[in-house]
Order: C-alpha cells, then structure tokens, then sequence
C-alpha cells in the first residue's frame, strides 16, 4: 500500500505528536499532585500511628501534643472545626442562597454586572486580612453586648461565613439560571407572583445545584486556616451540647489552626508532636476530599438535566 | 392555590397579601446580597482610617522593628514578588499546557473524565494540605530548603495550578470552532492550528485568569507557615534559597503582638499595602479583559 507521499509533513506530525504529549504530562501532573499530597500525608501519618494508635487519635478527647502528659485525642479539634463550620453556615447559607435568588429572578443585567464583581471580591481578599479584621474589629464590636473572650469562635465563624458567601452565590445562580424559562412561564401564567415562582419553582428545581454550593462552602469553612488560627484562639475543647452559646463566646482550636500552631513551633524530627501534622492533615484532607467529590457529583446532575 | 384566586378581583385581600410579600422578600434577598459587601466595605474603611499615619515611606522602605514607629515592610514586599515571579514562570507554561490537552487533544474517555474531577477536587483542597505537600516533597524530598524562594514559590504554584488550568479551559472553550476549521481547510496541522489561532484568540483569557490566581497566590498564608517560612525576616532575599518572608506571612506576625500601635496601626498599614497590590493586580487583569472585550 503506497500512501500519497507528503514527506514534509513527517516532521510536522512528529513535532505535533510531540507536543501532544508534552500537554498530556502537563495534564498528567495533576494527578501527580493528588498522588503527591496523598503519599506524603500517609508516610508520615503511618509513622505517627505507628507511635500512637488509630484507635486513641480517633476517640481520643484530649488534643495535648506538646506538653506532658501527651494526649493525641483529635476529635477536640474535629468539634473546634465543626462550631466554625455551622457557625460559618448559619451566616453564609442563608445570605448566600437569597443573594443568588436576587441575581437570578429580580436583578437587571445592569445590576448584576455591578453585583456579581463585588460579590467576588469578599473570596479574593486574603484570608488573613479577614482573620486581623475578626480579632481588631469585631469582636470588640461583639464584645460591647456579648460576654466574649478576645478570640472566640463567633467572629471566625462570622468572618469565615461572609468569605464563602460567593461560593455559595455564584453556583447557586448558575443553577438557578440554568432552570429554563419555560418552567418561570408556565407558572406565571398560572397567576403566580415572583416571590411564589422563586420559592416554589426555581428553587425545587435547582435544588442540586444549590446542594452542591453548600457542600463545596461547608468544605472550604473545614478548611479555612487563617481566620481561625488569628481569631479563634488555640484551646481545643470538646464541643458541650449543653452549653452551644459558649461554645462560640469561647476560645476553641479547629484543625486547621492546631496545623499552624505545630507548623509555626519549633517543632521538627520524629516525634509524635510533629508527625501528628500529618495525621491531622490527612484527616482534614480525607474529610474535604470527599465533601468536594460529593459536591462535584450532585453538581453534575443538574447540568446533565437541562443540558 | 393559584385556582382559589381565579375568581376574586384583582385587588382582593389575599392579591394584597401575596403582592406585598412579593416586595418584602424583593427587598429581602437585596438585603442580604448587600450585606456581605456593605460590612467588608465597613471593615475596609476601619482599616484604612487606622492606617493612617502608619503607611509611609519608612514604612514601605523599612525592615520590620520590634519598635512600631520604625518597624517596615520592605524585606515582606520583596519576598511576595520574588515568590510571586516564580509562580508565574511555574504554573503560567504547566497550566496551558494541561488546559490545551484536555480541551484540544484529549478525547471524552474516562481518562479525561478522571483528570477533569482530579483538578476540580485539587481546587478545593485546603491550603494548609498544600503546605503539608511542600513539606514534604520540596523540602523533606527535594531538600530545597526551609522557608526558601523556590519552596515556598513551588508549594503556591501546585496550589494555584488548577485554578489556572480551569480558566485557561475555559478562555480555549470560547474559541469558536469554525476558525480551527478554517485553519485546518488552509492545511494546516492540529498543532499550527493550536499556534497560530487558538492560542492567540485564547490568550487575553488567559492572562486574565492567570493574573487573578497570582492575586490568590500573593495572599496564601497557611502553605508558607507549613513550610516553615519565617514570618519576619530582617534583611532582601538574594537567591532562589534564600529564606523568604511574605506580606500575608508578616502581617499575620504583627497582629498577634499586643501593643495598640502593632493591633490598629502597623498592621493596618501592612493590611492596605496587601490590599493595594492585590488591587493593582486584579485591575491589570480586568484591563487585559476590558481590552479584548472591546476589540471583538
């Protein structure tokens, strides 16, 4: 079988399939990265229950790993992290949800193209900025009405909340816009004011999307590091039903800032003290890992649906 | 419900009641859309007015002192640039290139599906997990050494590496397909046509999303901690090795001192410095979009 003679262009596929490659490495290194973050995180965390075991880190209720007598217990820092979490949730849920419903049923294209940028702007800002702007100047501002301690849960949680009000917005509304007009039509004409179509039809029928918001904002509240590690103190503390409203008016210690308290300390070597970084982190990273996958498949589905 | 309606006129009670609730929660979801902007807005204004007095020339052209009337940000400055010039060169070539794979050659098979979730979910991964990485790899690994240039630039660069990849994607995505088709009609190969008219076409996306992610980039706190990067360092970095410090690195430093000129002053100034080159970087990357927009 001869093939039409086009010599020249050998080296031009050869060059092509050589690039084609190379973008496939640069593709390919993301999946290195999550090999990455997954190899070093278990090499050391095995070193770290080799030393201690699973079973007193997991169901352990004392977090004491620099001072004797040494305790490893991390569900302290697992309810440090869950009071900033709801707390955080309670502020961005709500606020998030109605700011989408108001970029997608009631804002002109006017208004949206003002509203969205500066919406956007309260996740660029540094999170340390927003973790200085808890300690300096709402909690004294809280303080004038609560009996709050200089760091305390309620200005993180406030803080954090407004940081992933976007996250929550902005897929919301992607949802929210992508539910077809029909459905808005068809309920209007049926007599329905705005309030009834939002609540009732965009709402219902955006739910995923909606879902998948939060889930993706609860998971970076989980992981949000700056914010408590300035304003929330380091006092890792059992969450106590009985006595929610202290919960947040205390000091507490989420993970993430147990993470920097070891990582700014001087800390380094075999001990468990410092292996427990690790542990801690592939803890914290196995927890946001799947919130993140299960956001990302519940967001699949409503695009699948009106696509 | 809507039938029960159908007979009575149209200014009836139950109309009234329902046109009414229609413009509380109107005026409700703008509540709540304003209310995220309005107290950043507040807290922006506190921390301008405080720096005042505290951002000056000494203070941008100082070293940090434990005395706030001659403590400075310069050594801090320096250090994010340096840190930020790396990441440039770093996650700026990987990051097309992974975005030009999926969106040019890859197919719609289960590889590309994985990959696609991979980065969505890396995206999402806390950055204080990152630090973790960079500890590990570039400094237990790669012995780079603690808290210099190129680890801390490295460990950012991993971090911000999907957001780059995602909205290069997206910035090829909008290329239209009927001009890879005429490229190719011309004789062209996949790989000139990728040369000469996607990336072109592409590229003010690109920057644009690039720049932003170096705005995230300039403002990560938590990976340098975990990497062991000083949060004060006295003097310039003058290597790629060299421990480095950063503006969100220091600032976080100076709002843990106790005094009131550190609490409301210095690191007020510190915190609108960040701010402003935060700003000026976010503007160059809504200039480059503004300029595209019109020219299409």
């Amino acid at each position: 079988m001869s093939q039409p003679d086009f010599s020249h262009d050998d080296i031009r596929t050869a060059r092509g399939t050589a690039f084609k490659y190379l973008f496939l490495l640069c593709a390919l290194l993301s999946i290195l990265t999550t090999l990455g973050i997954i190899l070093t995180l278990l090499i050391d965390a095995v070193d770290f229950f080799a030393q201690v075991s699973p079973v007193e880190f997991l169901t352990g209720t004392e977090w004491n790993p620099t001072h004797d007598p040494v305790s490893f217990g991390v569900l302290p820092l697992i309810s440090g992290t869950l009071v900033i979490t709801i707390g955080s949730a309670m502020v961005a849920l709500p606020i998030g949800l109605l700011t989408a419903i108001y970029l997608s049923e009631y804002a002109s294209d006017r208004q949206r193209a003002y509203l969205k940028p500066a919406l956007e702007v309260l996740a660029g800002v540094p999170t340390v900025v927003y973790g200085y702007f808890a300690l300096v100047y709402v909690t004294p501002a809280l303080d004038t009405f609560l009996p709050l301690s200089t760091f305390n849960a309620l200005s993180a949680s406030i803080m954090v909340g407004i940081m992933i009000i976007p996250m929550v917005s902005s897929i919301s509304e992607d949802a929210m816009s992508a539910v077809p007009d029909s459905l808005r039509q068809a309920s209007y004409g049926l007599g329905a004011t705005k309030f009834t179509v939002s609540t009732s039809v965009v709402v219902p029928a955006a739910l995923s999307g909606i879902f998948s918001s939060f889930i993706l904002a609860l998971s970076r509240a989980i992981g949000e590091t700056m914010i408590v590690a300035i304003a929330a103190g380091q006092t890792p503390r059992m969450v106590d039903l009985s006595d929610p409203a202290g919960m947040f008016l205390n000091s507490i210690q989420p993970m993430t800032s147990a993470m920097v308290q070891i990582g700014t300390g001087d800390l380094v070597g075999q001990g468990p003290a410092y292996k427990s970084l690790f542990a801690v982190g592939l803890t914290l990273f196995v927890i946001t890992f799947a919130m993140n996958l299960i956001s990302e498949l519940v967001a699949s589905r409503y695009r699948e649906v009106y696509r | 419900m809507a039938a029960d309606t159908r007979d009575e006129p149209v200014d009836s009670g139950f109309g009234q009641i329902s046109r009414t609730k229609d413009v509380a929660f109107r005026l409700l979801a703008l509540a709540a859309t304003l209310i995220g902007i309005v107290s950043l807005a507040a807290l922006l204004l506190n921390v301008a007015v405080d720096a005042v007095g505290w951002l000056d020339w000494q203070f941008l052209t100082n070293p940090p002192h434990p005395d706030p009337y001659q403590a400075g940000f310069l050594p801090a400055i320096v250090g994010s640039i340096a840190i930020m010039l790396v990441i440039a060169l770093v996650t700026f070539p990987l990051g097309v290139g992974a975005a030009i794979y999926l969106e040019e050659y890859a197919g719609d098979g289960y590889l590309t599906k994985f990959i696609q979730l991979n980065i969505a979910n890396l995206a999402g991964v806390p950055s204080v997990v990152y630090g973790l990485l960079g500890l590990g790899l570039f400094v237990g690994l790669f012995s780079i050494g603690y808290g210099s240039v190129l680890a801390a630039a490295f460990t950012v660069a991993l971090l911000i590496l999907p957001i780059v990849i995602i909205s290069a994607q997206e910035a090829i995505r909008s290329v239209p397909d009927s001009q890879r088709q005429a490229s190719y009609g011309m004789g062209a190969t996949k790989w000139q046509t990728i040369r000469n008219v996607v990336l072109p076409r592409a590229m003010p996306g690109i920057m644009t999303g690039t720049i932003l992610a170096l705005g995230r980039a300039i403002g990560e706190t938590a990976p340098l901690i975990m990497i062991a990067a000083p949060t004060t360092v006295f003097g310039l970095p003058n290597g790629p090795f060299s421990k480095v410090s950063a503006m969100p690195l220091q600032i976080y430093n100076w709002a843990s001192y106790p005094q009131t000129e550190f609490q409301y002053g210095v690191v007020a100034a510190g915190v609108v410095t960040l701010l402003v080159v935060l700003l000026t970087i976010n503007s160059i990357a809504i200039v480059i979009r503004n300029r595209y927009q019109q020219r299409t």
